[in-house]
């Protein structure tokens, strides 16, 4: 198994934990508060949406030409992914706060007792809605990845495995834990997705646009090297700042 | 036509987000990298330098602007 297959495993991995640990604080905050049939219906329908969305377009996909779906891809996937890592900078750094699931699976369960009883089709429409919309959307930022990285790279199967292996665990431990899974260290992994996706952004970007990279793949380790190490750099940059300034705000 | 906008907004949140120079500035180092590529030069260490500089702005002014 090549450097870029594990690297693809390990991204899929790790993008579908996070994501799914947070769509399951919302199916527990709901389910645990309005009952489990409607929503546990809801998240079936939102799984079976996205995986037609990654049986449709990852073989689609793999019929454009291998350059320039790279460059479209690798463009996409780094713009993408430097969301995830900007946001993880501004978090480590102390600009923007930490995600808790603890305190969202607080305000998921109020707001799931302040809601109405409307009923359709049988189904709790809240529950229903809620877990749907949830896992919905964030298995949408799962099959971006999954489909990227499987098209770009042809791996679109060791993206899947990747992925329905984090959902697997985060599922098992989930039932085990019957509560949000507040001690998974979401933003350090939040941080190694960002690093993966901005890496294998840039490096399928360049490729389409032509470039040889030296090493190859091996280049991928490189990038993630260079991307970690100046994240790191930014952020204590930035937490020095954060501290400088905090005796200039309290004294203003 | 309410319902093409809000689809364009969702697609444009989700892959770009609330910071848009990025993407704009990931299209101009791509075309540069493929100019210099059509010119001979393999320049690999572009992309690399150009979305280092991109972060590290946008997060500085991200912090700036409170």
């Amino acid at each position: 198994m090549g450097t870029a297959s594990i690297l693809i495993g390990l991204g899929a991995f790790l993008a579908c934990a996070v994501e799914m640990v947070e769509a399951l604080t919302i199916v527990l905050g709901v389910g645990t508060v309005r009952g489990w049939r409607s929503t546990l219906i809801g998240v079936a329908a939102a799984t079976v949406v996205l995986a037609v969305l990654v049986a449709a377009l990852g073989p689609a996909l793999q019929q454009i030409p291998i350059d320039v779906l790279r460059l479209i891809v690798g463009a996409l996937l780094l713009v993408f992914g430097l969301q995830w890592l900007r946001k993880a900078i501004l978090r480590s750094s102390g600009y923007k706060p930490m995600h808790d699931e603890d305190e969202a699976f607080r305000r998921e369960r109020a707001e799931a007792e302040a809601a109405g009883g409307e009923r359709r089709a049988g189904l709790d429409w809240y529950s229903f809605t809620v877990a749907f919309k949830g896992v919905l959307l964030e298995g949408l930022e799962v099959v971006f990845i999954v489909i990227s990285f499987g098209s770009a790279q042809g791996h679109l199967g060791v993206a899947v495995v990747g992925a329905v292996a984090a959902l697997v665990v985060v599922v098992v431990a989930g039932v085990l834990a019957r509560g949000p899974l507040e001690r998974v260290p979401e933003n350090t992994i939040k941080f190694a997705v960002g690093l993966l996706l901005t890496s294998f952004g840039c490096f399928w970007g360049a490729e389409g646009a032509g470039v040889e990279w030296p090493g190859d793949e091996l280049s991928l380790l490189a990038l993630v090297a260079f991307f970690g190490g100046y994240s790191w750099l930014l952020v204590r940059a930035l937490r020095r700042r954060r501290l400088e300034l905090a005796p200039a705000e309290a004294g203003a | 036509m309410k319902y093409v906008k809000a689809f364009g907004r969702f697609w444009w949140d989700f892959i770009v987000g609330d910071d848009w120079t990025i993407a704009a500035g990931v299209a101009v180092a791509l075309g540069l990298v493929a100019i210099l590529v059509d010119r001979g030069v393999n320049a690999w260490w572009l992309l690399p330098l150009a979305v280092a500089l991109l972060t590290g702005v946008s997060v500085w002014r991200q912090t700036r602007a409170g």
